[in-house]
């Protein structure tokens, strides 16, 4: 009788059939439960914690004192050294080589080779890191390089994803995500291979 | 839409791969791999147990109250600039796809992975139509360029080697003949696929969660290939099933806490990226809500909470039948624990052995972020398909016979004496044969010397139970 009620709705009446046959069944419930946040982990070292788990999921961490020490870092990475096509929202310690204000499509940064991006805050307990899309001219550019960094201050890192969302707040119109560690794949055996189509290595630099 | 699906015989369709013993236990030790790897991870969180339960009353809560949530979503991805659509069916949700690229004079498709879409069968559809579709997730496109389908919703070429892998791509990318380096072989799927990352007009995604509070919608991968498909074209389209939502913002932590460690033993994805609204003005984001079936499983009492399911694929890492008998001799879009429960619902005959494929051991309950009684619906289903009659005549004939033997006990009496004798005396000509599909691998017990009756009957003076303090 069900697949005769959807084979005889009206163009476009899928909406009011789904909501009908939604309605048609009460179904009782308790609440929305809240979460105790006195349940939830903490750690006593939450800059530590988020090193060694970024560690774990593939990523690189540095502690630095100033934007210089972020450029001496990179300089010392060849894969840097040697790149010519560098995005930049951090100018302080790298100056872009792509003028992002001028690619007009995103597809022109097909042969970028590095990403430096500002994080917002960080989390301990799975080391991830919250990039705000509205301090990306292209949101490509975080996927789309070959190599990322991203720096964010260790002043703000936070327990885990629940502190993590209360900080979004009230999402906006726009995009945002967490990244933590480099692209990766175990399709092949379990296999794990890093790079997979983001970027192959994540360096990230934490800031006083 | 009713189609008439061919009757899946899980036993039948297993076969060749439990035969093939050397293949079936690496296959068994690479998801016992990925559940060693997730407990892990649950074990490294003292509140494991404070979210699963949560997970879970946050679910129920909104599959009771769907209808609502629905409404406030679509209320608020329409503010946030979406375009939402409604599909009742697959039918109606492939022909929305075809539409959308259609208006679009489109014909070149990105697709990450989306177990909706497989359920829908919109490749296929899109193909039919002269529509290019890439899969992008690594694992998706070798079982594509291999004409399958996935086996593991989280691991879709789990069940490949990587020689084969190697062949595949060798005659497909033009790697070098003999590579099985997984190394090598991701690194030439990147090139392969970074061209048609480009190449796309339209992106589609799948959808892990929908906020009903603020009309987002949140896509997790570690491959970055979501993201890449839908930072580059114009046009974004996300399937969601009805049941991917989540009422306020704040509710995620608890899933994308739960979803990554469930499924892969990681802390969270690579990359768990929220979309509200299209990425500019120039840009579009579609979603589809998918209803197909997902309606009356909420009706029903015993399979409401299977729409619970986050699709992290861990009851099939840790089902001991799924790891020896692979995904497809499930010979449905979700294999596995779930897919057993979720089959049926779609055709009680078609899938009717699959809540067979199963030994009640309940690892899969134990296991699931968000507390489906797996191995419960199960034995549900079990009885749903004696009652109407859709049992085996071997399985049928049995049953009936041992519950009218425990209904009569100086009949179970004689039974039991009988059995003990018979065990004791009957060739094995008789007892392994053609009709005893149980006895294939499988030898008899030794009988027992006497019955519990007898014995205690014997002991009842002897062995006194212990005092309780
Ligand atoms: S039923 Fe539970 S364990 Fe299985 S895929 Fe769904 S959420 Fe994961």
């Amino acid at each position: 009788m069900i697949a005769e009620a959807f084979e005889n709705r009206e163009p476009q009446g899928s909406k009011q059939l789904i909501l009908d046959r939604l309605r048609g069944r009460a179904v009782p419930s308790d609440g929305l439960p809240e979460v105790d946040p006195g349940r939830l982990i903490k750690f006593d070292d939450r800059i530590r914690q988020f090193q060694e788990t970024l560690e774990f999921v593939g990523g690189e961490s540095h502690l630095v004192d100033s934007p210089e020490q972020v450029r001496e870092i990179l300089e010392g990475i060849d894969a840097f050294s040697s790149a010519d096509r560098i995005a930049s929202t951090y100018p302080e310690a790298i100056e872009p080589t792509v003028d992002l204000a001028k690619v007009s499509d995103p597809h022109l940064l097909s042969s970028l080779g590095w990403t430096i991006a500002r994080g917002e805050f960080a989390i301990a307990e799975n080391g991830a890191i919250w990039i705000d899309g509205a301090t990306l001219p292209h949101r490509v550019m975080i996927f789309i390089a070959q190599y990322l960094a991203i720096v964010v201050s260790r002043s703000q890192i936070v327990d885990h994803m629940h502190d993590a969302y209360a900080r979004i707040g009230a999402p906006r119109p726009g995009f945002g995500v967490f990244v933590s560690g480099p692209s990766k794949t175990a399709d092949i055996e379990q296999s794990l291979v890093l790079g997979a189509h983001g970027c192959r290595k994540l360096q990230v630099f934490l800031t006083p | 839409m009713s189609i008439a699906l061919p009757i899946v015989d899980h036993p039948q369709a297993a076969k060749d791969f439990v035969n093939n013993v050397p293949r079936s236990h690496w296959h068994d030790d690479s998801l016992w791999f990925v559940r060693t790897k997730r407990d892990r991870q649950a074990q490294s969180l003292p509140e494991w147990e404070y979210l699963r339960e949560t997970a879970s009353a946050i679910k129920r809560h909104t599959i009771a109250n769907l209808p609502d949530y629905l409404q406030e979503f679509e209320a608020n991805a329409i503010r946030m600039g979406a375009v939402v659509h409604w599909a009742a069916d697959a039918a109606e949700h492939n022909e929305i796809v075809l539409g959308l690229l259609r208006k679009n004079k489109t014909h070149r498709i990105i697709k990450s992975k989306s177990m909706l879409t497989e359920e829908c069968g919109l490749n296929e559809f899109l193909i039919d139509n002269g529509i290019d579709v890439v899969d992008t997730d690594l694992g998706e496109r070798i079982v594509q360029l291999r004409g399958e389908t996935p086996s593991h919703i989280v691991l879709p070429a789990i069940h490949i080697k990587k020689e084969e892998v190697g062949e595949t791509f060798h005659q497909h990318l033009g790697t070098r003949k003999g590579e099985a380096d997984p190394q090598v072989l991701t690194e030439a799927a990147r090139g392969h696929l970074r061209g048609k990352f480009l190449e796309g007009e339209v992106g589609i995604t799948g959808v892990n969660f929908g906020i009903a509070e603020t009309g987002g919608i949140v896509v997790c991968t570690n491959e970055g290939n979501a993201d890449l498909g839908v930072s580059l074209p114009r046009i974004h389209i996300a399937c969601m099933g009805i049941e991917k939502l989540v009422p306020r913002f704040e509710n995620l932590a608890v899933f994308t806490r739960l979803l990554a460690r469930s499924a892969t033993g990681q802390p969270i994805t690579s990359y768990t990226s929220h979309f509200h609204g299209p990425r500019d003005e120039n840009s579009e984001l579609h979603i589809v809500l998918v209803d197909n079936g997902r309606s009356r499983i909420r009706d029903s009492d015993t399979f409401r909470d299977a729409l619970n399911c986050i699709r992290c694929g861990a009851c099939m890492n840790t089902c001991p039948v799924y790891r020896r008998s692979g995904g497809h001799s499930y010979q449905a879009t979700v294999p596995g624990p779930i897919g057993s429960v979720l089959g049926p619902t779609k055709d009680m005959k078609a899938h009717k052995s699959l809540p067979y494929a199963c030994s009640l051991c309940g690892s899969c309950t134990d296991v699931c972020p968000v507390k489906i009684p797996l191995h419960h619906q199960l034995l549900a289903w079990r009885s749903e398909l004696v009652g109407k009659r859709l049992l085996a005549w071997n399985k049928r004939v049995g049953m009936k016979a041992a519950s009218w033997l425990f209904r009569h006990p100086r009949l179970f009496f004689t039974a039991g004496y009988t059995a003990r004798v018979a065990l004791k005396y009957l060739p094995k000509s008789l007892t392994h044969n053609r009709l005893n599909e149980w006895a294939i691998d499988r030898d008899l017990p030794d009988p027992p010397k006497q019955s519990f009756r007898a014995w205690y009957a014997q002991n009842r003076n002897v062995a006194k139970p212990e005092q309780p303090e």
